[in-house]
């Protein structure tokens, strides 16, 4: 019999866990197929050189080596340029070429050079190491805003001034807000490269199967149907002879929605070779193939009157794209960015130039939040700091020019149109939780013996759920944006559903079994969720941007809806009622009145798998595909807030306490939303206090392991107190918003602008992120007129 | 070099080079691919088992090291079937996301709380120094300790530390630290 208990809103347990706390993951280098071979890519040491020869004979003598390969062989055998899959439009965006392996000229510490194949991993290595590859150094560029001097370097001769694009949003009268303005605020405002750090290191593992002309590729990937269009596009193989598999992933955060090099080296070695070849990357290596996060310089002005009001904000923003354009990079610092200016607040002019720019670094891309983050964080440390100008409290200038509550769209200057939004109440509850009027007459106390306390409150928006294919296009993603799902029924009345998203740790295999046992009244364990395999799956555009659950839930809802339908024709023609005398409640399909005497899912599910008697034009079966584009995208929001202490001896930041409201709409597993929340707010305060990638001037990565990245641990950490409003979206049918990224959005101004206010007492306004015990100090003994 | 390994009750034999990591032992020889990797510095802890009763990260130590000891995985933490406590714990309190972190996570844990059956949360998260998650902001992983901890079945067969020993880390710490000083 079915449940009659809503699944929906349930803390249930994860169906995924089971594997995954017994080790039997099926992580892409825990696979193995028959005649594997290993595969070891030789990376440029130098950030910019011309490849004057490489010398492959010793490594092909050495013990196990099958194979060396280089960049010139793979586009001989009709391997093409890594695509840029999001070229914003008029943008004048160049696209130079970046070759999976390179050709004739290296463009960053990392670059690929050669391939080696080997019998075990370990002979890859050792012969990788015998690779001999001449260079011919050039000169060097890794900071953006350096980049486009006169002078620099160029990372490609045909890019002048090493700038890839300039794209500008503007709404507004943004002249005359800052003429008409009272007060004027300005600061340069860093946002650090991060490294991702998703703990599972990318692999690949390819088979190559000749008499279908068919391969099998299992990689780490967000995007399995994408990766497969592009290696179509970028490979000889035709896309219906490409199946792609992201198996269990051990995280991504945006870092495994690039379609990669090692992709297309793997195809590429083991069509050649005619069989398998496994290639797992390092950490150190990760870190410098792997894309990067971030890593943007604006110059930033915030315009308003003197009792608060805001007018204007614009900004110079320098967006560091690396050496090569990965799938999604330019994407990430305009329209995820610069759209976003607006936050949480009625802000009636903006204007930002965004200038895209190569440098001899690792490719930057899409991280979590990927363009938001930056975005908030420019517009809560401006509030921040116009609060501070104006002596006003931070919590009062924010409510002042919060958005009005709105339900039917809101349009900010950047043109975009908000789908709902309430955010005081939010505000409200952050404000008591955390006890904030008491909180400041404690902190006050402190300050007067000297203590310095500090509280960061940051009321956000953000945007998510991409969202609507239309939009896509005409923003120059190279894709749609729509998802897909298909509910199948099996006699037994088992059910699969298989979604063209790709959750990689988030729990959807759960959530959505929750959706469908909620809608059809089976049980949630009765639900299997396939995902990720592009043989297996109908297709859809991957997991990134916070989109899987408010997508691809309005495909999921569509299916169920369509087999409500189907299930009530044939429960009509089974009990030999009239259709409208029939209801669906809880699983069963009945005659109003004698629940009793109904059919359940179950009996349904049989009937039409048999099809013994089906009722007149209903065909066999009980299965139903759907599509779902959705009509905009989500805007979650909420209020953080965060309470540190700073030593004044040693600039060691004491992080105590972290409140954090947010909206993501109604919640499907309390649990689960919860998990993302914490997970996000940590990846968020890692950039305020911890994480930062460092680059010497010659295009070395000084911080190229984990041993000198400092990835948050749990000791530096506070518990976390959260709490919740809910308010629904009309852009899908469960009113769901995102909530994969609206935490790292949030928490890195809130923690920062906690340590600003701590050090407010000293006149401190800025210290560059992340906060090390070494900067705060440093720039406590400054203003303390202390010398070094 | 022939080397001999009991892993979770059963001896495997392999002639590794010298330079073979445990790791790469227990994930290529034996089979066994719970272990995971997830970095080359031993910073992350993935890679946490119980060498002869203590926790180790085996990206650490060398396969030849560990001829003759007995290993004990993730896969070998249920026993007839039953799920260890804190395996158990892991997925009540939702402290795994992705997965990959956790069978590291939990060897980790195990031995933490077999050492210390009163912990507190602060004890919980220092001892979880040498593990990385990036997932779940760790505050479920330390839910989950604290319930594995509550849930501990002293009369399991993993070994437990003598009673002396169970004080906390940060007082064993200070002791140490004081004994360095005399």
């Amino acid at each position: 019999m079915t449940t009659t208990e809503r699944a929906f809103g349930k803390a249930v347990q994860r169906l995924e866990d089971p594997r995954f706390i017994s080790g039997q993951g099926r992580f892409t280098d825990n696979l193995s197929q028959p005649g594997m071979a290993h595969m070891v890519v030789v990376r440029s040491p130098y950030a910019h050189a011309n490849i004057v020869g490489i010398d492959a004979s010793g490594a092909l003598e050495m013990p196990g080596v099958v194979g060396v390969y280089s960049g010139r062989e793979m586009a001989d055998a009709g391997f093409g340029a890594m695509p840029c899959a999001w070229v914003v439009p008029d943008s004048d965006t160049k696209t130079p070429a970046y070759p999976p392996v390179a050709i004739d000229q290296v463009r960053f510490v990392g670059d690929a050079v050669a391939m080696v194949i080997a019998e075990t991993e370990a002979q890859a290595r050792d012969a990788a190491y015998a690779v001999d590859v001449t260079y011919e150094t050039l000169g060097v560029v890794v900071n953006a805003r350096e980049a486009t001097g006169e002078g620099a370097p160029l990372v490609h001769d045909d890019v002048p001034n090493n700038l890839c694009f300039h794209w500008t949003v503007s709404g507004g009268e943004v002249e005359a807000a800052f003429e008409q303005a009272d007060v004027v605020v300005g600061e340069t405002i860093i946002n650090q490269r991060l490294i991702p750090n998703a703990m599972e290191p990318r692999a690949v593992l390819a088979r190559w199967d000749s008499a279908m002309g068919e391969v099998t590729l299992w990689t780490t990937s967000q995007i399995p149907h994408i990766t497969r269009f592009l290696l179509s596009l970028t490979t000889p193989v035709p896309e219906h002879k490409i199946r792609v598999i992201a198996p269990d992933v051990g995280g991504g955060f945006g870092s495994k929605l690039a379609h990669y090099p090692e992709e297309n080296m793997s195809v590429f070695v083991a069509r050649q070779l005619g069989r398998p070849v496994k290639w797992t990357e390092t950490r150190s290596e990760n870190y410098l193939g792997t894309i990067h996060g971030r890593d943007h310089i604006a110059d930033v002005e915030i315009a308003a009157k003197s009792d608060g009001t805001i007018l204007g904000l614009r900004s110079q923003t320098w967006a560091n794209l690396g050496a090569y354009l990965s799938t999604a990079s330019t994407g990430v610092p305009t329209i995820l960015h610069g759209l976003m200016l607006s936050g949480a607040y009625n802000i009636p002019a903006i204007h930002e130039d965004v200038y895209g720019v190569f440098t001899n670094t690792t490719p930057v891309s899409a991280y979590r939040g990927a363009g938001r983050p930056e975005a908030t964080f420019m517009v809560e440390r401006m509030v921040e700091l116009l609060a501070r100008e104006l002596s006003m409290d931070p919590v009062d200038l924010r409510r002042k020019n919060l958005i009005e509550p709105f339900t039917d769209g809101h349009e900010v200057a950047t043109g975009l149109i908000y789908d709902t939004g309430n955010y005081e109440p939010a505000l409200d509850q952050a404000l008591e939780m955390f006890g904030y009027e008491e909180a400041r007459q404690q902190q006050a106390e402190a300050r007067a013996k000297g203590r310095l306390v500090g509280i960061g409150v940051t009321t956000y928006a953000e945007i998510c759920g991409l969202g609507p294919s239309e939009v896509a296009g005409a923003v120059g993603f190279g894709g749609g944006l729509w998802e897909s799902a298909i509910v199948r029924f099996h006699p037994s009345g088992k059910v699969q559903l298989m979604v063209g998203v790709s959750p990689h740790g988030q729990g959807e295999e759960t959530t959505f079994a929750q959706i469908v046992a909620d809608q059809l009244g089976v049980l949630v364990e009765d639900v299997d969720v396939v995902h990720s395999d592009t043989s297996l799956t109908p297709m859809g555009w991957g997991s990134y941007g916070s989109r899987t659950t408010p997508v691809a839930s309005g495909a999921i809802m569509g299916a169920v809806e369509q087999l409500k339908d189907k299930g009530t024709k044939i429960a009509a023609h089974l009990l030999e009622a009239a259709e409208e005398d029939v209801e669906f409640h809880d699983g069963v399909f009945s005659v109003r009145g004698s629940r009793e005497e109904g059919k359940t899912i179950q009996d349904i599910a049989l009937a039409a798998n048999t099809a013994w008697s089906m009722p007149d034009g209903v065909e066999p079966g009980f299965e139903a595909s759907s599509f779902f584009d959705p009509s905009n995208f989500v805007y979650p929001f909420g209020t953080h807030i965060a309470q540190v202490e700073v030593d004044p001896e040693t600039g060691e930041i004491d992080f105590q306490r972290y409140v954090a409201v947010d909206d993501c709409g109604p919640i499907i597993n309390p649990m689960i939303v919860e998990g993302q929340i914490h997970g996000g707010i940590v990846q968020g305060v890692g950039q305020a206090l911890w994480e930062g990638a460092h680059y010497d001037d010659q295009g070395n990565l000084m911080t190229g392991s984990m041993m000198n990245y400092a990835i948050p641990k749990a000791e530096f950490l506070p518990k976390f107190e959260l709490g919740k409003t809910e308010t629904p979206t009309p852009v899908n049918p469960l009113g769901v918003k995102g909530v994969g990224e609206t935490g790292t959005i949030a928490s890195t101004p809130t923690v920062y602008d906690a340590v600003m206010d701590a050090l407010a007492p000293l006149g401190i306004t800025k210290v560059d992120m992340p906060l090390i015990p070494e900067r705060v100090w440093r720039a406590i003994n400054e203003a303390q007129g202390g010398g070094n | 070099m022939e080397i001999s390994i009991k892993i979770n009750g059963k001896s495997y034999e392999g002639d590794v080079e010298p330079r073979t990591l445990l790791v790469d032992f227990i994930r290529e020889d034996a089979g066994l691919t719970g272990t995971n990797v997830g970095c080359d510095t031993s910073q992350c802890g993935s890679c946490t088992v119980h060498m002869n009763g203590s926790a180790a990260k085996s990206c650490t130590v060398l396969a030849v090291q560990a001829d003759g000891a007995s290993i004990t995985t993730i896969e070998g933490l249920a026993t007839n079937g039953e799920l260890h406590a804190m395996q158990q714990a892991f997925t009540e309190k939702h402290g795994l996301q992705c997965g990959f972190c956790t069978p590291g996570m939990i060897m980790a844990a195990v031995k933490l709380v077999e050492s210390h059956p009163d912990i507190e949360e602060d004890d919980i998260r220092h001892g979880l120094e040498g593990n990385l998650c990036r997932c779940t902001g760790y505050e479920n992983i330390v839910r989950a300790v604290a319930e594995g901890s509550r849930q501990f079945d002293p009369h399991s067969p993993w070994e437990t530390e003598p009673a002396e020993h169970k004080i906390t880390l940060r007082e064993a710490e200070r002791r140490a630290r004081e004994r360095s000083r005399t």
